[in-house]
């Protein structure tokens, strides 16, 4: 069916949820593949499956190196003590964000279009923490007992340091996964139970109707459950704005040139929403072409990520002149030398090409034209991701490198275990990504259903006819 | 009354004649709320309605009562709160003092990050739970699924069941008075 | 009898049966016993006993050893068995005392400390060892030794760890496989004995100061007429020897006395850190330069040096000359001063006016002034230093002409070539080298090496089975002076008599072991022989003249006495120049080469240069653009037909046109940690060449990764705005002691958010004087004595991952061809507001009840956070497994300070301010219910500090000499805008130019 629908040339459309869609069409677009047997899993699955596990296996490798020999393994060193591990730590905790902000943020603004997409950006969310949860445990010196951060009084009857940003972390980034399971699971209970009834096989029967906990559906339960989904968007969404903060103040709440500046967190936020939604159309554009789901994620949604990504970017780019200002302006000695070593000095080339991929890379997405291309909003989203590393990379490493005093200056040279461990956490994240697309709807059918209820027959805007037609052009 | 849980109401074993109920399916959300005014019009409490997503107004339609999950969840997030300043404040001062950067013991700015924090986790996870279980879940047994064709419920159709231990109920009359509402077929649905 | 004990006692291991150990004993009887015990230790049990009691002793048991040592070994573990209770070093009737406590009584956990010496080219330095039950770990200096004065070096530092080298030889070798003690007497003997009247038998030794070995190497002459004995030592002051000879004709050496000078001018004399007298010297310049109050008359040198030096780095006036323009400077001076020497111009380089400054203050100073010649510098500059000296009337007052310390005055330059040409000419038939390592270090046109294959026997006696070890047809295992007694000399004469902290555990023999056994008493020991020796120079009550000699680690009245002298004109040629001259030092650290397998001096960052595990040519960024070479480009430097290939290291503040090379790498079997480091300088000196000589370069297409542990950092600019070292001249500092140069420009409004913590009991502090720092990283080494600091190897520190808790920061003022330097040493801050703690998410370092921020080793998980909030960079992590956690893998670790904590991987580290040394001092204190006196608590650093630049102390004990140097208006803390609030602070550098020069420093 899938399939079939693949082949089928479409229209694209620019309605939340295009023409011609039924509540059963919905099921059988979106449950169908994943009802699929084993056999009938498309090639293209196990193909992208196993590169996945390729680079899970180099990921293992390097951990039990990193173990066995102790962050050495690592380029950090004094005065860089931060480097890799935690630029990709940010950089995952930042890629989260996105979800969360799409299913609790648009939901409270009752943004429609938020619904065909929410599921797979929740995933993104979760796999993304998980990801980065695991730096922060793997950066330690001594990995063995990282459980001396938990809030309670383990070795020596000592309760964790509660003033350190690193402790907040760890409130922040357990609450934060925690939360977005949850979150994300009680919006898979309606989906499982429509499996459950779907499931061609007894053991697909079983398995979903465990999982969706014997849903019926009843009115009783949906009041219940629709104000229990809008509570924790409601939570989510402060949530998710924290946690970007608290990572924020790991740099914020130390002294180091570079990394004291109070606008640490919005800015950090604004970035991470930034490198989420380019995540976000990373996944969304080849997932639609893969299930045919070009009705369901339309160009509406592309081209609304595409804005929210123009205007967050600026945001940050704005952050990165404040800090200039702010050096300049503060006449401090050593904030100013930073920035100046920042542009100018040994690492100058990084900042520079951060700026090519922050805020040069994204200046074409002002035309709808850019907007609406699928393949150009994908390799922007790939630029992007690459100059949120970046932005990382200068925040923490460079601004390491020289700090107060000139004899203890220095300089920091990655090494391959430094790689190994990067490309190894992609490649548990895409593991995750392919079980997930293949095992659960990665569309929330229940909410579609109740879109298109809503809008599946009136149109958004008078333009819509016009555009319809000049989309039907560019095609031809 | 009105307010318990299908699962309550199964258990109040009212169906002495092994009926659970009768189930009236609908193809449309305009239909399916339509039938339901006229059901509690018609004095039915014991009644429910099963549809693939949620629709607005069906609950007050078949009269029944706001959920009170908000206060709640309410009460949740500021104990968290409390519960994470106590823990802060105590191993600082009390449990284990020790002088940290020439910061005084009790320096509370730097508690409300982790105070914040666990609000919001309380609160999510009694929303979350809270909704689960007062919801009869996890169940692994409900007669509704005895209905036929019941599963539609979850794709594309509306369905209204009036409950046998409903005082008003009669199977002869109830059918009929169902059949009235112009479903697309009325069947019956044992214990 | 000595045991070493087990490293860790509650280890908790089995032990073995020593009931059946005993029985074995108890069964044997009388005239039996030896060999028994002998065949007790063929049994299994006992060698198992004995590796799990002395892993490390008992290692020499797997690659075989002789009876005599194993026998030691034997008697040590049964000490250990309980067989014998005595626990102290070494056999019973050899008393060796203690330098503060009692007879010997060992409490567990107390270390006692032993008056003995080190001697670096023959002369003594006074030194206490620290002795933690028989084992010793630390030397501090003696302060009743005149060339110790307290005060260490960072070689002697380093020297315990030598004491433990698995590196050092351990058996008797001949013809490629292990002999024992028994043959290689024999051996000797034979070959001895085979020579009438020892005709063709030479003994070679290092420069000689000990009266006992005099007298032995006497009595060997006198029992063979006509054998020869030679001497020859790398560090000994030849041209001194060559210029005092000019200048008065006699054997004498200078002794100056520092504190009465007011003028001193250096001719290329590093005297505050090279050669004999150094650490007195330090010790007297610093009491005459210290300026807490602006109204201190401070003293004023001049120094003319080729190379940038620790002495350079408290200079008001600093001139880089090349080697030539230095003894052209010399003649200059002396002819302005009216000495009849060398008619000599004054180079370009020494400026008219800097001449005549110099020569107005000299003469100004008169008796009051002084002139001191470098070791490395020729013959005739120490000759004309004398003449100007003598001319001053500086004679009896800033300086003495004592009698040579040395056994035999001699220029040993010329005995080794003597002894080379005897040796080609094959009248040496039997040669005895006692210590020295000529064929690394002979002048190279001598061919020593070669010279020695026609020698049929040659017996090598040396601490390491080294180059000249393996080209004798035998080699014998040296003990270390820790290891035996001994005596010697210091630069003023004073005689030390050495006293042994542990029996030989690598088997080694004393050199007077040696020359007894070939006197015909092979069983005769150290300690016979030198308390025979004194006991016949010594009339009335010989135990307790030797008791107290012993005890003070001095002999009393055998200073040098002075010598009358009268210098006539100095007729000798100075020294060619040349466009380029390659100028020759020992290194700093590992100095000729002896100590070039101690980790802890490779891994030193060298003072001002900073580089580690490598020696290189360093040029003046002038002549580097000149030769178009870069740091780490290796050229060729050739000098008379002799070449070297050495990387390049460019060096603000070296003399134009002179390459500086240390001698003492390139070693081939000096040990694991040596052989391969760095190039080997031996092959450009010659007879003809002793230190410096023109020399040609070319630079090669090769390249070197030379490890420096700090880039060269210009004050000006960034760095000044920093206001990280502040300075002046002592005219500022009269006229306003606020100026710019030593207060913070910006007024600091004290807008902490909260209040400071009130420290009741003990408040420790730090104070640091700039003015006095030489930069000479004495403290750094023994710091890392004291602190178990672990050695991280080139590869780590290239990386940035060194481990020293105390560096040494560098500074560079005004312009990089003419520079200024400023040494700030930098321990930990140990910052009351230390911004290190509130990052720490599970309280790992925290403030302890006298205000000391601890570091939790045991709680830390490695976040390494605080290392990024640290403004001052002070802490240093384990990113791998550095330190030796299994104690039994190596001997090094019986150095280790049991009383410190060895760090495990992925645990941060930092200076504790000695805290170990605290907790002592309070215990005893408060065992005594008194309060800690001032300087009881000595740290580390500032008990090594030459110059007693370091200063520590109770802030809240008044009149502490700590608060005295804090409340000078010179004293500020680093980074005072962070209000971090450091405990430790520096006294802001100042330097008494003259008024007429008006560069001011």
């Amino acid at each position: 069916m899938a399939v079939a629908a693949r082949r089928r040339p479409l229209v694209e459309t620019n309605r939340v949820i295009g023409p011609g869609q039924s509540f059963g069409k919905i099921d059988d677009t979106v449950l169908t593949p994943v009802l699929l047997g084993v056999q009938q899993t498309p090639r293209w699955w196990w193909i992208g499956f196993g590169i996945s596990l390729m680079f899970l296996g180099l990921y293992l490798v390097s951990i039990v190196v990193l173990l066995t020999n102790g962050v050495g393994i690592f380029g950090n060193n004094i005065p860089v003590a931060w480097a890799m591990p935690i630029i990709n730590f940010v950089w995952w905790i930042g890629i989260g964000h996105a979800g969360t902000l799409i299913s609790a943020a648009l939901l409270l603004f009752r943004q429609p279009w938020r619904t065909t997409i929410n599921r797979f950006a929740e995933a993104m969310t979760i796999f993304a923490v998980v990801c980065a949860g695991l730096y922060p445990i793997l950066h330690l010196g001594r990995p063995w007992v990282f459980y001396w951060l938990l809030p309670y009084p383990n070795t020596f009857g000592l309760f964790p340091q509660f003033r350190s940003p690193l402790d907040w972390d760890l409130f922040a980034i357990s609450t934060y996964a925690s939360v977005s399971v949850l979150f994300w699971f009680i919006g898979l209970i309606p989906d499982l139970a429509s499996l459950r009834d779907r499931a061609p096989t007894a053991f697909q029967r079983l398995l979903y109707g465990v999982l969706c906990l014997g849903w019926t559906g009843s009115a009783k339960e949906w009041q219940r459950y629709q104000r229990a989904y809008l509570l924790l968007a409601a939570l989510s969404f402060p949530l998710v704005l924290s946690v970007h903060s608290i990572i924020a103040m790991d740099f914020a709440v130390a002294q180091l040139p570079g990394w004291n500046n109070t606008i640490m967190p919005p800015y950090f936020v604004a970035g991470a929403v930034f490198a989420g939604f380019a995540m976000v159309l990373i996944l969304a554009v080849p997932l639609r072409r893969a299930f045919g789901l070009e009705h369901l994620i339309t160009m509406r949604h592309l081209d609304n990520s595409a804005k929210l990504m123009l205007a967050t970017g600026m945001i940050v780019v704005y952050g990165y002149l404040i800090e200039i200002f702010i050096a300049w302006y503060s006449g401090v000695e050593f904030e100013r030398y930073m920035i100046w070593n920042r542009l100018f000095g040994d690492h100058a080339i990084f900042f520079w090409a951060l700026i090519l991929c922050n805020f040069v890379a994204i200046q074409p997405l002002w035309f709808r034209r850019v907007r609406q291309s699928p393949l150009a909003l994908f390799v922007i989203s790939l630029i992007v991701s690459v100059g949120m590393w970046l932005e990382r990379f200068v925040i923490i490493v460079v601004s390491l490198t020289k700090d107060f005093l000139p004899s203890s200056w220095g300089d920091y040279i990655s090494t391959f275990w430094d790689w190994a461990l990067y490309i190894g956490s992609l490649g548990l994240f895409s593991t995750l990504f392919f079980l997930f697309i293949r095992l659960l709807p990665s569309i929330a059918t229940a909410e579609t259903k109740e879109t298109v209820h809503h809008y599946g027959h009136e149109k958004l805007d008078p333009m819509e006819d016009v555009r319809e037609q000049y989309y039907a052009e560019v095609k031809a | 009354m009105s307010t318990l849980s299908v699962g309550e109401a199964h258990r109040t074993g009212a169906a002495a004649n092994g009926l659970y109920g009768l189930v009236a399916q609908f193809g449309t959300v305009e239909d399916v709320m339509r039938a339901a005014e006229k059901v509690k019009a018609a004095g039915y409490t014991r009644t429910d309605a099963y549809t693939p997503f949620p629709i607005e107004g069906l609950d007050e339609a078949l009269g029944m009562k706001p959920t009170r999950l908000g206060w709640v969840v309410l009460a949740a997030g500021i104990g968290g709160g409390l519960a994470g300043f106590f823990m802060q404040w105590w191993a600082n001062t009390q449990y284990y003092p020790l002088i940290i950067g020439g910061k005084p013991l009790n320096s509370w700015p730097n508690w409300i990050v982790i105070m914040y924090e666990l609000t919001i986790l309380s609160a999510a996870f009694t929303a979350g739970l809270t909704m689960i279980f007062r919801n009869g879940m996890p169940r692994a047994y409900h007669p509704i699924f005895n209905a036929r064709g019941i599963e539609a419920a979850s794709r594309d159709k509306f369905f209204i069941c009036v409950q046998s231990s409903d005082p008003r109920f009669d199977l002869r009359r109830t059918t009929a008075f169902l059949e009235s509402l112009g479903p697309e077929r009325v069947v019956e649905v044992e214990a | 009898m000595l045991d070493v004990p087990p490293m860790n006692p509650h280890d908790e291991e089995e032990r073995p049966d020593f009931a059946a150990l005993r029985e074995k004993l108890a069964s044997k009887q009388g005239p039996a016993y030896w060999r028994s015990l002998g065949e007790l230790a063929e049994t299994e049990e006992f060698r198992e006993f004995l590796t799990k009691e002395f892993p490390r002793q008992a290692a020499p048991l797997q690659n075989g050893l002789d009876r005599r040592d194993f026998l030691k070994l034997l008697g040590a573990s049964m000490a250990l068995a309980g067989l014998t209770a005595c626990a102290r070093p070494p056999l019973p009737e050899e008393k060796i005392v203690p330098y503060v406590r009692g007879p010997a009584e060992v409490t567990p956990g107390k270390p006692l400390f032993y008056a003995t010496a080190v001697t670096y080219g023959g002369f003594a330095e006074g030194v206490l060892a620290e002795s933690h039950q028989g084992r010793p770990t630390k030397l501090e200096g003696n302060p009743d030794h005149p060339a110790s004065r307290g005060a260490t070096s960072a070689a002697t530092q380093a020297e315990v760890l030598s004491l433990y080298d698995p590196d050092r030889s351990s058996a008797v070798r001949s013809g490629g496989q292990e002999r024992s003690w028994d043959e290689f007497v024999d051996a000797v003997q034979a070959a001895v004995q085979a020579l009438p009247g020892g005709q063709g038998l030479a003994v070679l030794t290092e420069h000689v100061t000990s009266p006992t070995l005099a007298d032995q190497l006497r009595r060997l002459q006198a029992a063979f007429p006509q054998a020869a004995w030679y001497q020859w030592d790398p560090l000994h002051p030849d041209n001194e020897v060559v210029g005092m000879r000019l200048a008065f004709g006699a054997d004498v050496r200078p002794v100056y006395d520092l504190t009465r000078a007011d003028v001193i001018v250096s001719l290329g004399a590093d005297f505050l850190d090279r050669g004999p007298g150094r650490l007195a010297y330090a010790r007297d310049f610093a009491q005459r330069r210290r300026a807490l109050t602006a109204d201190t008359a401070m003293n004023r040198l001049y120094q003319l040096e080729s190379s940038p030096s620790p002495t350079g780095v408290v200079a008001d006036h600093r001139l880089a000359l090349k080697p030539s323009d230095i003894a052209a400077a010399a003649a200059a001076l002396a002819s302005r001063l009216g000495v009849n020497g060398p008619a000599a111009t004054a180079p370009s380089a020494l400026p008219s006016a800097v001449l005549d400054a110099m020569v107005a203050d000299l003469q100004a100073a008169g008796g009051n002034a002084v002139v001191i010649a470098g070791q490395e510098q020729p013959p005739v500059v120490h000759a004309l230093a004398a003449a100007v000296n003598a001319a001053l009337g500086a004679v009896g007052n800033t300086v003495t002409y004592v009698q040579s310390p040395s056994a035999r005055p001699a220029v040993h330059a010329e005995e080794i070539a003597a002894l080379t040409a005897a040796m080609r000419s094959g009248q040496v038939r039997t040669l005895l080298v006692l210590g020295a390592n000529p064929v690394y270090t002979a002048p190279a046109d001598l061919g020593f090496a070669e010279a020695l294959r026609s020698v049929p026997f040659s017996a090598h006696v040396g601490l390491y089975y080294d180059e000249t070890g393996r080209a004798c047809t035998w080699h014998a295992p040296q003990a270390h002076f820790l290891e035996t007694w001994g005596d010697a000399r210091a630069f003023d004469g004073t005689a030390t008599i050495q006293q042994p902290l542990i029996l030989p555990f690598y088997g080694g023999k004393s050199h007077h072991e040696v020359l007894e056994a070939l006197l015909g008493d092979p069983e005769a020991t150290a300690y016979d022989v030198v308390r025979s020796y004194w006991q016949g120079r010594y009339a009335g009550d010989f135990e307790a003249f030797w008791r107290e000699s012993v005890f003070r680690g001095t002999v009393s009245d055998t200073a040098a006495p002075a010598v009358p002298v009268s210098a006539g004109a100095v007729n000798a040629e100075l020294p060619q120049g040349g466009d380029l001259e390659v100028a020759l030092v020992y290194d700093s650290a590992v100095l000729d080469g002896r100590l070039a397998n101690n980790g802890w001096l490779q891994e030193l960052p060298r003072p001002i240069t900073k580089l580690t595990w490598d020696n290189a040519a360093l040029v003046s960024p002038r002549t580097a653009e000149r030769l178009g070479v870069d740091t780490g480009r290796v050229v060729t430097i050739t000098v008379g037909g002799r070449s070297v290939d050495a990387p390049v290291l460019v060096q603000p503040g070296q003399a134009e046109g002179a390459l500086t090379l240390a001698l003492g790498y390139g070693r081939t079997a000096a040990g694991s940690v040596a052989d391969g480091v760095g190039v080997d300088a031996y092959p450009l000196r010659s007879t003809a060449v002793s230190f410096s000589a023109p020399a040609t370069v070319s630079a090669t297409g090769r390249r070197h990764q030379l490890v420096v542990t700090q880039e060269h950092h210009a004050l000006e600019g960034t760095g000044e705005a920093r206001h990280i070292v502040r300075a002046g001249t002592l005219a500022e500092y009269r006229e306003h002691p606020d100026h710019p140069g030593f207060v913070h420009p910006v007024a600091h409004h004290e807008a902490d958010l909260y209040p400071d913590f009130a420290y009741e009991g003990y408040k420790w502090g730090m104070v640091i004087d700039q003015t006095v720092c030489t930069g000479c990283s004495a403290c750094v080494v023994a710091c890392q004595a004291e602190n178990n600091i672990p050695i991280v190897g080139k590869e780590q520190v290239a990386r940035n991952r060194e481990m020293h808790w105390l560096r040494v920061d560098n500074y560079y003022g005004g312009s990089i061809d003419d520079p200024t330097f400023y040494a700030q040493p930098m321990p930990c801050q140990q910052c009351e507001k230390a911004p290190c703690e509130p990052v720490c998410p599970v309280g790992a370092t925290v403030h302890d009840s006298e205000g000391l921020n601890v570091m939790v080793y045991n709680r830390c998980v490695g976040t390494r956070y605080c290392s990024n909030n640290c403004p001052y960079k002070v802490r240093r992590f384990n990113y791998l497994q550095f330190a030796q956690l299994d104690t039994n893998a190596t001997p090094l670790s019986l150095a280790n300070n049991p009383d410190v904590t060895v760090r495990s991987r992925g645990v941060m580290e930092k200076c504790t301010y000695c805290t170990q040394r605290i907790s002592k001092a309070r215990i005893e204190a408060a065992n005594e219910d008194r309060r800690i006196a001032d300087f009881e608590v000595v740290t580390a650093c500032q008990a090594a500090c030459p110059t007693q630049a370091i200063v520590f102390g109770d802030l809240n004990l008044a009149g502490s000499v700590v608060n005295q140097f804090k409340s000078s208006p010179l004293n500020y803390t680093l980074l005072e805008e962070l209000q971090t609030h450091p405990r430790t602070s520096y006294l802001a550098k100042v330097t008494n130019p003259n008024p007429a020069l008006e560069r001011s420093a």
